[in-house]
């Protein structure tokens, strides 16, 4: 259910970077989504189909990779990914556990398409992000 | 045309993050302990929080922000009780997020607070990702949900301060394994306080409201200092 602010937020951040490198299209974008994150890929990806629309972003293929829950036991040391419905450790039964690992949620790269004119443009007058020149 | 890869590293929800340091930070000006109570709809979150007001009016002044998709019922339950309390209907949206919340403090008289507790949207799901800036977060589980939920669904049972198990009275009539909830609790969230109790009888209130007092008072007098 809550996929649409997600993918708002994933919009945001992808948008900001490539503004930043004065890029003139975003073809990809590289998501690490832990399993303890609770989303859904298509639903993600349904949702982006929409916002992106009109946008610099528009069309790009989002990638997404997935990380498993993963535990730690403080007992054997073994690291683990519960089978449904359990937690503790299959190795010796332990029940002194730590999640190790599946609560990645963060857009790792973009890729971006930049004009060469607008890059040597950007050359000539460099960046003057923040600052309103006044006539 | 050049394509080049650009690192980005950034947490989806930064956005959120930042505006949930922001309530956090007009919490602090005002000292007001935040608390954000979660749990899955019909598990006691209203109960609760006017139990924890019945048991803390006399030492503390309490408010509350309560999200919910429709209605008034659970703000006009604490207004009832005496709390200083805030409706944020979300409209269909299955939790709160820092910036409904930053709406919700907003038109609280926040000098007038000690404790403020926010009753999220009633989900075991969607209210784990989103940080609101309270000072701690405590997830209401209650017997006849089974005690499968923290295996179930692990994000919820993360982060939090602390665990009440809600409506232990009905514990004859349930197959609700006690040994086997808690364990999947502790090793999701080791160390975490759990506090069963029964807003039916009464039984575990002072010890959850004890416990909360402590908190908001070791709060107000690091603030002091």
């Amino acid at each position: 259910m809550h996929e649409l602010p997600v993918t708002e937020s994933i919009l945001t951040i992808a948008l900001r970077y490539a503004e930043r490198e004065h890029a003139t299209s975003i073809s990809d974008l590289y998501l690490v989504i832990g399993d303890l994150s609770s989303i859904v890929d298509e639903s993600v990806q349904f949702y982006w189909d929409i916002i992106s629309r009109d946008t610099i972003a528009e069309g790009a293929t989002l990638h997404f990779e997935r990380t498993p829950m993963q535990m730690v036991c403080f007992d054997c040391g073994k690291t683990y990914r519960p089978e449904p419905g359990t937690l503790s450790c299959p190795g010796c039964g332990s029940t002194i556990v730590q999640v190790a690992g599946g609560e990645d949620f963060r857009l790792e790269a973009i890729t971006v398409e930049k004009d060469e004119n607008t890059e040597k443009a950007n050359e000539a007058a460099p960046s003057v992000d923040g600052v309103i020149e006044e006539t | 045309m050049d394509v080049i890869k650009v690192p980005v590293v950034e947490e989806i929800l930064s956005a959120n993050d930042q505006l949930a340091v922001a309530n956090r930070e007009l919490l602090d000006a005002n000292k007001v302990f935040g608390v954000n109570i979660m749990s899955s709809p019909g598990s006691g979150k209203t109960s609760t929080i006017v139990a924890t007001q019945e048991r803390l009016k006399d030492s503390l002044r309490l408010g509350m922000v309560d999200g919910d998709i429709a209605t008034t019922i659970d703000a006009d339950r604490a207004a009832e009780a005496g709390m200083q309390a805030v409706q944020i209907n979300t409209g269909g949206n299955c939790h709160l997020d820092a910036v409904m919340v930053s709406q919700g403090i907003r038109s609280l008289k926040l000098e007038d607070l000690d404790l403020m507790i926010i009753e999220n949207v009633g989900n075991l799901i969607c209210p784990s990702s989103f940080k609101l800036g309270t000072h701690i977060s405590v997830l209401i589980a209650s017997v006849p949900e089974g005690a499968d939920k923290p295996y179930k669904y692990p994000p919820m049972y993360r982060g939090v301060d602390a665990v009440i198990i809600n409506k232990i009275d009905v514990l004859p009539y349930f197959d609700f394994d006690m040994d086997y909830f808690v364990k999947g609790v502790e090793m999701l969230n080791p160390g975490v306080k759990s506090f069963p109790i029964s807003n039916k009888t009464g039984e575990g209130l002072d010890a959850w409201a004890d416990w909360l007092y402590e908190q908001v008072a070791a709060y107000q007098q690091s603030a002091a200092e």
